[in-house]
């Protein structure tokens, strides 16, 4: 089997499936299976999607500099599927907080949005997330060209607006949300890195 | 007061006489008796049974709520401790081997009587009362806790405190090799809370000592603890080893941190939010998933004995 159906039918279905199981043990701890959630455990479930949120934008953009350091040209083929992970995450993160948090109590909600900066950037975030997931398709990406490339280049933006919000929303202690931060600084400065390079490597069109 | 074992004592539990044996010592001493098979339940226990003692002569209070206090377990494992870590679980995993005896109390400034106690002789002279209180925590979540404390009015009045002596101070133990929290300087360390004398000498404010009638739990603030359940719980200051009478208004942990976000009154108040959320409603611990939060209560529903502490101050500003 050559590389490429390999990854396509064995390594994709894997991760794939990798990918699902901290939102299973969310349920499996639920139900006191595999562990438990504690005396809080809507805090718990929020707190886990949201910070596997954070991870799986941060393996995203961590494909195109791996790719670019070892070669491995397939990588890309798991890019857009860390980015829908990453939105589902967001998305049940969100729907912890609208459903279980707030029980759904509109004005809460949008007092809460409004008003609190950490929670604004947060749902500013899922929103652009939002339009980069439903545009994720093949034909989505063919009917848009070139406008499509622009619009997806604001996973740095999202990336940017779950770190702030994610440090932002702590009491006091935000070690871990200041590593992830300083996973992001590198995986955005290595790209401004290249770019700057590229800009001296390459002399400027003369007309 | 004396603190009194109840009468039928297992022969693993001579062990814990002391209630700070950690749980290797108190495993070995186990096998040795040939009691091996109670280290299982100390083990998987919150708080091993080794280290759990009744006190005796605990009195009941008018001022306790008839609600449903929270589990034991909610209790001890969900836990704001920074001594011992910043996450909700760190104290129920660092504080299990804390040895909170022998512990000492010393009690300075303006005031008659003061010097260093041994803690069985600093609350020998008081009753033990059971306290159910209300607990808010300023991060919009509530317990019942059944504290057994001492009347902190009791306590200053037997100290004899000056006319100058405006404020009490409190300070928590600072000792970063037995409290790990404090090897990061995650807030300046040793936590410091203070009330004004009316709030301290106010029927409602304790120190507690206990919990669920037994000593209380180190994730909880052993040996004793402050607690003014009509104010935010950060300001029930754990682990007390000083308690000074000061003139002027003492300076507190949270405050020196975060000026703009806690204050030094730090009194509930659905109407005066975080500056980044609100304080309207809260998420009461132990209720179920579906459950929505409640709304919060003014002094957290003790307005009506505590709110004209603050008859004239503007609690906006006053937070």
């Amino acid at each position: 089997m050559d590389t490429l159906r390999q990854v396509k039918l064995i390594w994709k279905p894997t991760i794939f499936l990798l990918c699902l199981v901290p939102a299973t043990l969310v349920i499996t701890d639920a139900l006191e299976i595999t562990g438990r959630l504690g005396a809080n455990p809507i805090e718990e479930i929020q707190d886990r999607f949201g910070i596997w949120a954070i991870r799986f934008i941060m393996v995203t953009l961590a494909v195109t500099p791996l790719r670019r350091l070892t070669g491995w040209n397939w990588l890309v083929r798991f890019r857009r599927m860390f980015g829908l992970f990453t939105f589902f995450y967001v998305l049940m993160h969100f729907l912890t907080w609208f459903i279980l948090d707030q029980s759904l109590l509109l004005a809460a909600i949008i007092e809460d949005v409004t008003e609190r900066p950490f929670i604004t950037i947060g749902f500013a975030g899922l929103l652009l997330l939002t339009t980069l997931a439903v545009t994720s398709t093949n034909g989505m990406r063919r009917r848009m060209g070139r406008r499509w490339e622009k619009l997806h280049y604001s996973a740095y933006a999202v990336a940017v607006l779950g770190v702030w919000h994610y440090w932002w929303q702590v009491k006091k202690d935000a070690s871990d949300a200041q590593i992830y931060a300083a996973i992001l600084a590198v995986l955005l400065g290595i790209r401004i890195w290249w770019k700057v390079k590229q800009k001296k490597a390459r002399p400027k069109p003369g007309f | 007061m004396l603190i009194k074992k109840p009468s039928d004592i297992r022969p693993s539990e001579i062990t814990s006489k002391d209630n700070y044996l950690n749980r290797r010592e108190f495993m070995r001493a186990g096998s040795i008796s040939g009691g091996l098979a109670l280290a299982g339940p100390a083990v998987s226990a919150v708080v091993p049974e080794a280290r759990r003692s009744q006190l005796a002569g605990v009195g009941k209070s008018d001022f306790s709520t008839d609600e449903a206090p929270n589990s034991y377990e909610d209790i001890t494992s969900y836990n704001n401790y920074w001594e011992f870590g910043t996450g909700k679980t760190d104290p129920y995993q660092y504080a299990q081997e804390f040895k909170s005896r022998p512990w000492s109390i010393s009690v300075e400034g303006h005031a008659e009587k003061t010097g260093t106690f041994h803690f069985e002789d600093f609350i020998k002279p008081f009753d033990l009362e059971e306290r159910i209180y209300r607990m808010r925590c300023v991060e919009a979540w509530s317990m019942v806790i059944p504290w057994v404390g001492i009347s902190l009015a009791e306590i200053i009045k037997h100290f004899q405190p000056t006319s100058k002596a405006k404020y009490v101070a409190f300070e928590t133990l600072h000792d970063p090799v037995r409290m790990v929290g404090q090897r990061r300087r995650v807030l300046e360390w040793p936590y410091r809370e203070g009330l004004t004398i009316a709030e301290a000498t106010h029927p409602l404010a304790i120190l507690a000592v206990g919990l669920y009638g037994e000593t209380l739990p180190n994730t909880n603030g052993a040996p004793i603890r402050l607690v003014v359940p009509w104010k935010y719980g950060f300001k029930g200051i754990k682990g007390i080893v000083r308690m000074r009478f000061v003139e002027k208004m003492p300076p507190s942990s949270w405050n020196m941190s975060l000026p703009y976000e806690y204050g030094f009154y730090a009194n509930v108040n659905p109407e005066v939010d975080h500056p980044r959320w609100s304080q309207a409603r809260e998420r009461r611990i132990g209720t179920d998933v579906f459950a929505s939060k409640s709304p919060t209560q003014m002094f957290n529903g003790y307005g009506e004995q505590v709110a004209h502490l603050y008859d004239g101050l503007n609690l906006r500003r006053n937070y």
